[in-house]
């Protein structure tokens, strides 16, 4: 996950220092030796870095941090702070036009992601935003970009504007906007082609799409994995073009990330949107307060509570709940649920939201296999009805059906039973805990976290 | 000088950028001895061989990405180095500098960054993560091999991005060779098990496989590389008989886990560092280099299709950080001026 090397980093001293009773003017040095490693290590721009190291360590010598009654707390306070200033301060949304319709331009470095963001931004505007957004193909340079996109279109069910690749990506553009606005769609987003921020053929180019109607956005898209660099090609997008906003993508790698930081204090213009997988959705807000407790290894909570606040279905939550209480929880049930969890990302994700995940040994490595989750679809799936409601009448014979038509054993599909019942006897003694009112005792769901490993 | 002054001046040096790409396609037929003569040039103008000088040097190998480690390791051993041979005058310290630096990269043997090529079929596994430039990279070395005489023949293993099969398809066309395909979403391994055959029967030099490009970690995803890995080996023993990681210059530090985690699930050979023709550096590759040992093969200089160049190490290491040291002799110059 994003950040993480960063946070260990920072943990380590931070730990450090919380456990003494007053921080010296030698314990910030240190500190900020190690925050200096961490930022460069994690790809931030040097410059970025001796500006923050200098602006913590401004404030962090100086006397609140020595009278704090707290001053371990009180460093972690700043450095978090100033992360999240450097980031951007608060969250910034979409600006749309009100003269119709809005038009969004996505612009960036070859392969940073433009044509798949411009289909997930698409398909967010709608959801979300409820707008009639149209996709324009303006990459008339990659083979099968065009393609690309109107693929994606398909896969959305959205209108993708093209004309091939014999007109230029200035009259494609014109030409979109003017469809747009016949059409009555209100939002039009250009794919551009990718271009180095160096070559100024291409870039005079993105100035005259500019100038066909001013863009309400002009978003720049970065792979989060750029190193130093990112400070050049984020400065000379903005020089030339001026850009509105960042989407910094393929943060669901493992790179720290630190462009992020970098692109922000140079270009001074925020990053709203970062891209978290491959599938059409996986696009999110960028919160940098909440990034900034990732960093500082304070979880983020607020992030997965959101993500379960979009995914789960409230009827389904209700209706499940009755079932727990009256104990009728059947197989079929089981799989819903399963389902729902799915739904929220890949389960390692998830677990590494969890607040001090990332100081748990080898949590990095802990991959959650959905392999065995697909297993356990295999064998519900393979039950009868009849069986799956009442798993009682699962016999020998049944068993041995289940797996052959399931591709596991007899013992998955054994342990899986088992499990099934351990859960159900969990499941009464809580929901009787509830109705007693009696829920002090520690409440846990034996045999669940062994379904997935 | 102040970094913000060199920072800016940076930012807005991109004719030079353009121009030390040139010096490098130039430089790549030169000798060894244009090459010591330049570093000769540029640190002639300090005249002593302290912490300053020191200082700058790890600032503008650390904005190539070269990162914290492999810097630090490199000036610790300078540092020695200079003491060792009492090297008080720069006119001596270059030699240091450069000798270090091409050691890295020319450990090992000596023809390491060329293409191994089997007697009869050889095959080539590209891999890397998403928007690296894989696919461009194999038709531009479809388009060099081919240019040597060479049969190819080419696999659209990418049957997860949308438009990628076209993509390939499209430069296939251009190049002139076959492609090997099925459609969108059907399973990779499939196409290379078809792929591998043809290439068989048809009797081609040289089978350039595709694949999607994926992060690193995604286990899922890891897991079907290793697939495709497999099923090549399964039907040539010995193959692939090249696995190129393709490395965009532009990636900072997560490039050194790229390569890591690459090499452990398909046993990468070499590295095709793309889009240097930018202001990126890609000096990660020097860290690559020194820890994981995996060469650098070919470098993208451009959009063209010839614009796929075998990796030179002295040219490479030579405009890592000449364009910063060059900065900062105009900067200092203009400082006398005024």
């Amino acid at each position: 996950m994003a950040f993480e090397g960063l946070a260990e980093r920072l943990q380590g001293t931070i730990q450090r220092i919380k456990g003494k009773g007053k921080v010296s003017e030698a314990d910030v040095k240190e500190m900020m030796r190690e925050v200096r490693f961490a930022l460069i290590e994690a790809d931030v721009n040097l410059k970025v870095v001796k500006e923050f190291v200098k602006k913590v360590s401004e404030r962090a010598v100086g006397q609140a941090v020595m009278d704090s009654l707290t001053p371990g707390q009180q460093v972690v306070k700043i450095v978090k702070d100033e992360l999240t200033n450097l980031m951007g301060g608060e969250q910034s949304k979409i600006e749309f036009s009100t003269k119709q319709p809005t038009v969004i331009m996505m612009v960036g470095l070859q392969g940073a992601g433009k044509t798949t963001t411009s289909g997930k931004l698409a398909g967010m505007l709608r959801k979300k935003h409820n707008r009639k957004p149209l996709l324009v193909a303006a990459d008339v340079y990659r083979p099968a970009a065009v393609q690309q996109l109107e693929t994606i279109g398909k896969q959305l069910s959205l209108p993708v504007f093209s004309k091939g690749t014999d007109l230029s990506p200035v009259e494609i553009s014109r030409q979109a906007i003017e469809y747009a606005k016949a059409e009555h769609m209100d939002t039009v987003i250009i794919d551009t082609a990718g271009r180095l921020h160096v070559d100024e053929n291409l870039m005079q180019e993105l100035k005259d799409i500019r100038a066909l109607k001013e863009p309400d956005e002009i978003f720049l898209v970065v792979d989060a994995m750029t190193g130093q660099d990112a400070v050049n090609v984020a400065q000379n997008f903005n020089e030339a073009i001026g850009i509105t906003g960042v989407v910094l993508t393929k943060l669901d790698g493992d790179t720290r990330g630190g462009a992020a930081l970098s692109i922000r204090s140079v270009t001074d213009k925020p990053i709203k949107f970062v891209g978290m997988g491959e599938k059409m959705d996986a696009l999110e807000a960028f919160y940098p307060e909440r990034m900034a407790s990732r960093i500082l290894g304070m979880g983020d909570m607020l992030s997965l509570i959101e993500k379960a606040q979009t995914n789960v279905d409230e009827a389904k939550a209700k209706e499940l709940e009755e079932k727990f209480r009256t104990s009728s929880f059947t197989f079929d049930d089981f799989l819903d649920q399963m389902n729902q969890v799915k739904q929220m990302g890949p389960l390692d994700e998830i677990l590494k939201m969890l607040p001090g995940a990332n100081k748990i040994k080898g949590i990095e490595n802990a991959k959650v296999d959905e392999g065995q989750m697909g297993r356990v679809e295999a064998i519900i799936q393979s039950m009868t009805t009849q069986e799956k409601t009442t798993p009682e009448i699962i016999s020998s014979n049944r068993r041995k059906r289940i797996a052959k038509g399931s591709g596991t054993t007899i013992q998955d599909v054994n342990r899986l039973l088992k499990q099934f019942e351990d859960m159900k006897k969990m499941m009464k003694q809580m929901s009787g805990m509830a109705n007693s009112k009696k829920g002090k005792k520690k409440m846990s769901m034996p045999g669940l976290d062994s379904l997935f490993k | 000088m102040s970094f913000f002054k060199k920072l800016k001046d940076k930012f807005s040096g991109n004719q030079e950028a353009e121009q030390s790409t040139e010096k490098y396609k130039e430089g790549l037929t030169k000798t060894r001895t244009g090459f010591t003569s330049k570093i000769n040039d540029l640190v002639a103008r300090y005249r002593k061989v302290d912490e300053d000088f020191f200082e700058e040097l790890e600032e503008v190998l650390l904005q190539a990405d070269v990162g914290f480690e492999t810097v630090m390791e490199l000036m610790d051993q300078l540092r020695f180095e200079v003491q060792r041979k009492n090297v008080k005058d720069t006119s001596n310290v270059q030699s240091v500098i450069s000798e270090k630096l091409v050691e890295i990269y020319e450990a090992g043997d000596a023809e390491v960054n060329e293409l191994k090529f089997n007697d009869e079929l050889t095959v080539i596994l590209f891999v890397g993560v998403n928007g690296v430039g894989k696919t461009t990279s194999i038709a531009k070395l479809a388009h060099r091999l081919k240019n040597e005489g060479k049969t190819v023949l080419l696999a659209a293993g990418d049957t997860f991005r949308a438009g990628a099969i076209e993509q390939l398809d499209i430069w296939g066309k251009r190049v002139g060779v076959d492609v090997i395909k099925q459609s969108e979403g059907s399973d990779p391994a499939a196409v290379m098990y078809d792929a591998v055959r043809a290439a068989k029967s048809r009797k081609v030099d040289v089978l350039i496989c595709d694949t999607a490009g994926r992060l690193q970690n995604k286990v899922n995803l890891m897991n079907e590389l290793e697939k495709v890995h497999r099923v090549i080996s399964r039907e040539i023993p010995g193959a692939p008989h090249e696995v190129l990681l393709a490395l965009d210059a532009t990636t900072g530090q997560n490039a050194l886990i790229q390569a890591q985690t690459f090499k452990e699930v398909t046993n990468v050979t070499g590295i095709v560092l793309t889009k240097l023709d930018g202001t990126a550096k890609g000096g990660i590759v020097l860290a690559i280099r020194n820890k994981l040992k995996i060469p650098v093969k070919f470098v993208g200089l451009g959009e063209q299709m010839d614009d796929l160049q075998p990796f030179d190490a002295q040219k490479y290491v030579y405009g890592l950080f000449a364009e910063g040291l060059d900065k900062e002799e105009e900067l200092e110059n203009a400082e006398a001026d005024k």
